[in-house]
Order: structure tokens, then sequence, then C-alpha cells
């Protein structure tokens, strides 16, 4: 039997309208449950003290600035690292077996498990280097770990800036320079924003690579060179080894909130940026 | 000086495609040069070279001398940053950046570090005018230049090569995107701006080159069959070829 061309294409459309419904009604259920179990156990006291008994009692405070301060810093380390690597791949080099080489190893970097960077970075950071577990070693692992990431999305974010942009720029005089730096980045702003999103959200759920460096110390932390537990470790740990599912699923939904909280800023931020430069 | 630029014996190569053949010619100031002749032979190339945009191409070789009044631009070692300031180039297509009209005006001069402060809106100023935009964009300074029609922005794009102070505007096909109307527009702004700045415009519009140049240069296959004053090129052209192109006979 033969499907008429307007049956095939209601087919498609609906196959692909469950496909896609079904997705998302996954994505709403894990978050709605993890919400519904998490938020009525948040409260003041919860957000803003530490915890007693191992997470038992008390709240998350040390989480949340062990979290801020990790991913902050690793954000921070390997946005600049990688747009810089971004722009040399794209403005400052010709095609060739070098850039070749460097995007074949960013490309198997972004794709190897990060308990595999863990275990790096407790080996170089935490021992040899003698870092110890630390916010400081955490973060430079995590930001080995993203590096990949920031590097791709901004190179292809500059590949889509138009040639005429740079034609015009060189045609009236300018350096290279100036042409990345006045035209090119500023068209590439919102991907790279992008990419260096997506890093942060990678960073904070990350738990196997923070746990081997940034060690899982309760306490509040003073410096870098301390070591602090973060939000998603914190909900590892509790929820592993029993010590409260309702502790759990709180930390879970600030989680959750945080990370939706800071998509909207950046997105926000975004928005305003690219129309204020247009 | 008699030229504002001249060239001897200039060859250049894609790799080993040759697509200048021993060109010579010779640009007279404050006025408009048209260069025309069919699709690919070479008239883009020889304008690039007047600003050394070629060499931004891998594979691209140069022989010969570019004089630019007098002196040679093509030895290595020259300041191309200078060279550009005096030499713009307007391209097929209108090409603003995405930004405000003011900040593409300026763009010119923040690059050359020409004007500061207060100095930088009158000299934008003075560039709109100079193109006749700026009755039209004195309130729309902060809008974003994609929003103009077609027209507004290849003048814009002109004003941006003006407000650097440029001695010649290359123009390759400046009016090829626009209608036949701003396209009547853009040559009348070229009659006044030639009054100023010498002008050697690339056109596939033979009557755009009768129209707008006092001198013509016929291109084939990379070399420069035919080159004079326009009106004698087009009624009384000594190349055989040149004839069969201008009458339309040519392919
Ligand atoms: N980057 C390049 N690499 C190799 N060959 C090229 C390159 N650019 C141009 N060419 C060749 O050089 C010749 C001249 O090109 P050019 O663009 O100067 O022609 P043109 O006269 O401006 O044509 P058109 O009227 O279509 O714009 C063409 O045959 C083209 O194929
Ligand atoms: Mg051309």
């Amino acid at each position: 039997m033969r499907i008429s061309p307007k049956h095939s294409q209601r087919i498609a459309v609906t196959v692909m309208w469950a496909i896609a419904g079904l997705t998302l009604a996954v994505l709403a259920f894990i978050i709605s449950y993890i919400l519904w179990h998490g938020l009525r156990h948040i409260t003041w006291t919860f957000l803003t003290e530490p915890p007693q008994s191992m997470g038992r009692e008390g709240g998350v405070l040390p989480m949340i600035v062990g979290t801020l301060w990790v991913t902050g810093l690793a954000v921070l380390i390997a946005a600049p690292v990688g747009i810089a690597a971004a722009i040399y791949l794209t403005e400052y080099t010709r095609e060739g077996r070098m850039t070749a080489i460097i995007r074949f190893g960013a490309d198997c970097l972004a794709g190897i498990p990060s308990i595999i960077f863990g275990l790096f970075g407790f080996v170089f950071f935490v021992i040899t280097l003698g870092m110890g577990f630390s916010i400081l070693s955490g973060a430079l692992t995590l930001a080995l770990m993203v590096l990949p990431t920031i590097i791709r999305t901004s190179e292809e974010a500059i590949r889509a800036v138009p040639k005429s942009y740079r034609d015009v720029s060189f045609g009236l005089g300018s350096t290279r320079w100036q042409m990345v730096t006045w035209v090119v980045l500023r068209s590439a702003l919102p991907g790279i924003c992008t990419g260096v999103v997506l890093s942060i959200g990678r960073s904070i759920s990350e738990t196997a690579a923070v746990m081997l460096t940034a060690g899982s110390a309760m306490g509040f932390p003073h410096s870098i060179f301390e070591s602090s537990r973060t939000l998603s470790l914190h909900f590892y740990i509790l929820s592993r080894e029993g010590i409260s599912m309702s502790n759990a699923y709180a930390t879970a939904s600030v989680l959750i909130l945080s990370i939706l909280g800071i998509n909207l800023f950046a997105y926000w931020l975004m928005r305003r940026f690219v129309a204020k430069a247009v | 000086m008699k030229y504002k630029i001249q060239t001897s014996s200039l060859n250049l190569h894609y790799g080993s495609f040759h697509a200048l053949k021993d060109v010579f010619i010779r640009i007279r100031p404050r006025m408009i040069t048209a260069i025309i002749g069919p699709s690919g032979c070479g008239k883009s190339t020889l304008l690039r070279c007047f600003n050394r945009m070629n060499e931004r191409t891998a594979g691209v070789q140069i022989r010969g001398h570019i004089l630019l009044d007098g002196q040679d631009i093509s030895q290595t070692g020259n300041d191309l940053t200078q060279l550009r300031k005096r030499v713009g180039m307007v391209f097929q297509r209108p090409n603003p950046f995405p930004l405000s009209v003011f900040d593409n005006v300026a763009y010119g001069l923040r690059v050359h570090a020409m004007k500061k402060g207060a100095a930088v809106g009158k000299a934008v100023e003075a560039a709109l005018r100079a193109t006749d935009l700026w009755d039209a964009m004195k309130d729309n300074l902060h809008r974003s230049a994609l929003e103009l029609s077609a027209e507004q922005q290849q003048r814009l794009c002109i004003s941006r090569l003006v407000a650097v102070e440029p001695e010649v505007l290359l123009m390759d096909e400046p009016c090829s995107a626009l209608d036949p109307i701003a396209t009547e527009h853009v040559e009348e702004l070229m009659r006044v701006l030639a009054e100023k700045y010498t002008i050697i415009i690339v056109t596939h519009n033979m009557q755009q080159a009768a129209r707008v140049s006092q001198e013509t240069g016929f291109m084939l296959l990379g070399e420069l069959v035919e080159f004079g004053q326009t009106e004698r090129v087009f009624t009384n052209p000594a190349d055989k070829r040149t004839e069969d192109y201008v009458t339309g006979r040519y392919g």
C-alpha cells in the first residue's frame, strides 16, 4: 500500500510532535519531581546556615559559597584562554596541519569523561603542585574540562561573522587587532556567551571531578586554598550515603533554581548587550 | 603630478592562473575612471591592487610597479594602514557594520585615531553631509545601520570612507545591488565627489560607464585591451575586441 504525500506529511508531523512532547514531558517530570520533594524543605535557615551532623540538619550556605567560587573561578580562567585560542585559530593562522591538530585535540578533550579530568587534577594540581584539596585545584580542573567547549563554540561564532566585515575593516586601514576587537568579537559575542553559559552549567553540575580536586570539606571556605564542597557534590553525598533525602532534594532544588537563574540572567545580559551593539 | 596612479608591467598570478597580464594603466587625478569588461576578466583584481587587498588571498603573486603620486606602493615594508587610509574601497554589496550609523562613520576615525572628543562628531557630520545623508540621519545617528535602505547603506559606506579623508575611492560595482533610481542618485553623488577625489569604478553596466566616467579602460582575459577618453572608447574604439564588446557583440 502506498501512502499519499499528504498522509506521510501528517504522520511525520505527528511522530515528531510526539517525540518532542515526550522529551519535554520527561524533563518537566524530573524537574517537578525534584522541586516537589525539595522546595518545601527550603527555608531561610537552610539557605543561610552551615550544615550540622553531616548535613542531616542545618543548611547549605558553605556549599553555595563553594559552588560560586569553584564555578566562577573556573569560568574566569577558561573563558579568556578559550576565547584567545579561538581568535588565534580563526584570525591569526592560516588553516593547516597545525590548526587541524589543535582542533582535533580540543574535540578529543571534549569527549573525555569528567572523572578522568578529576583524576588528572588530583594527580597534578592536588599532589604534584601541592595545592591540596582546594577551590583552586577544583577550579583549574574544571577550567581544563570546559576549555574545549569554549574554544569550539567561540570558534564557530567567530567564523560566522561575515567576511565582508573583515574586508571593510582592513580596507579602512585597521590593524588585525582593531578588526578583531571592534568588529569580530562584537558580532560574535552572543555565540561566545552561549558557550560560556554552557560551561557554567557544566561546572555547576560536575561532581566527580570536584570530589577529587576541591574535596568535600563542609566548613565555610575562607580562601581559594581551602577545600570546599559544591552543591552538586553535597547532593551526591547526602543521597548516596542515605544521610537525608529531604535535604538532598532541597539541595537539588537550590541547584536547579540557580542554574535557571544564571541562564535567565545570561540571556538578559546578552539581549541587552546585543541590543546596544546593534 | 599628472597621474594619480600609474602601473607598469603589472602581472598577477592566483597560484598558476595568470589573472593580470602586463597591465599598464594611468589614472588621472580628480576624475572618474571606469573599468569595464566581461565577468572574470580581472577588473576587481586590478582594483584590489591599488590598495593591496589581494595580498590577503593565499597564493597571490604580484610583479611590476604601482605608483601612487609617483611613489611605489608595492614595495614590502610599506605601511598598509597608511596606504588604505589614502586609497579607500566601496564594495559591491552595501556592507555597513552592525553598529549605529554614527559608529559606522566614526570607525575609520577611530582606527587612525584621527579625531578626539567633539571633533569626532564634527567629522561624522561632515562625512554624512558629503554623501547627502545628514538631513535624513541627523536624528537617527544611533539607529542600527542595518535598518537603512540599500541606497542609504551604500551612501553610508561612502561616508565611512570619506571620513578618513582619502585621496582615491575604488568602487567595485557600487550600484549593482541598487534599483535604477538609487543608482542614478549614487552616480550623481560620484560626480560631486570627483571634484575632490580620484574615483575608479568597476562596472558591468556600459551605460553607467558612459554616463559617469571621463576615461574608460576595457579589460579582457587579464589584459587591458584599450584605455582612453570614455567618449572615444565607446564611439571610436581602436581595438576590434573593444568594438565587439561595446556594441554588445561579445559573448
Ligand atoms: N582568490 C582567487 N583564487 C583563484 N582565482 C581567482 C581568485 N580570485 C579571482 N580569481 C580569478 O581571477 C579572474 C579575475 O577575477 P576578478 O574577480 O578580478 O574578475 P572580475 O573582472 O572582477 O569579474 P566580475 O565581473 O565577475 O566581478 C577570474 O577568472 C577568477 O576566477
Ligand atoms: Mg569583480
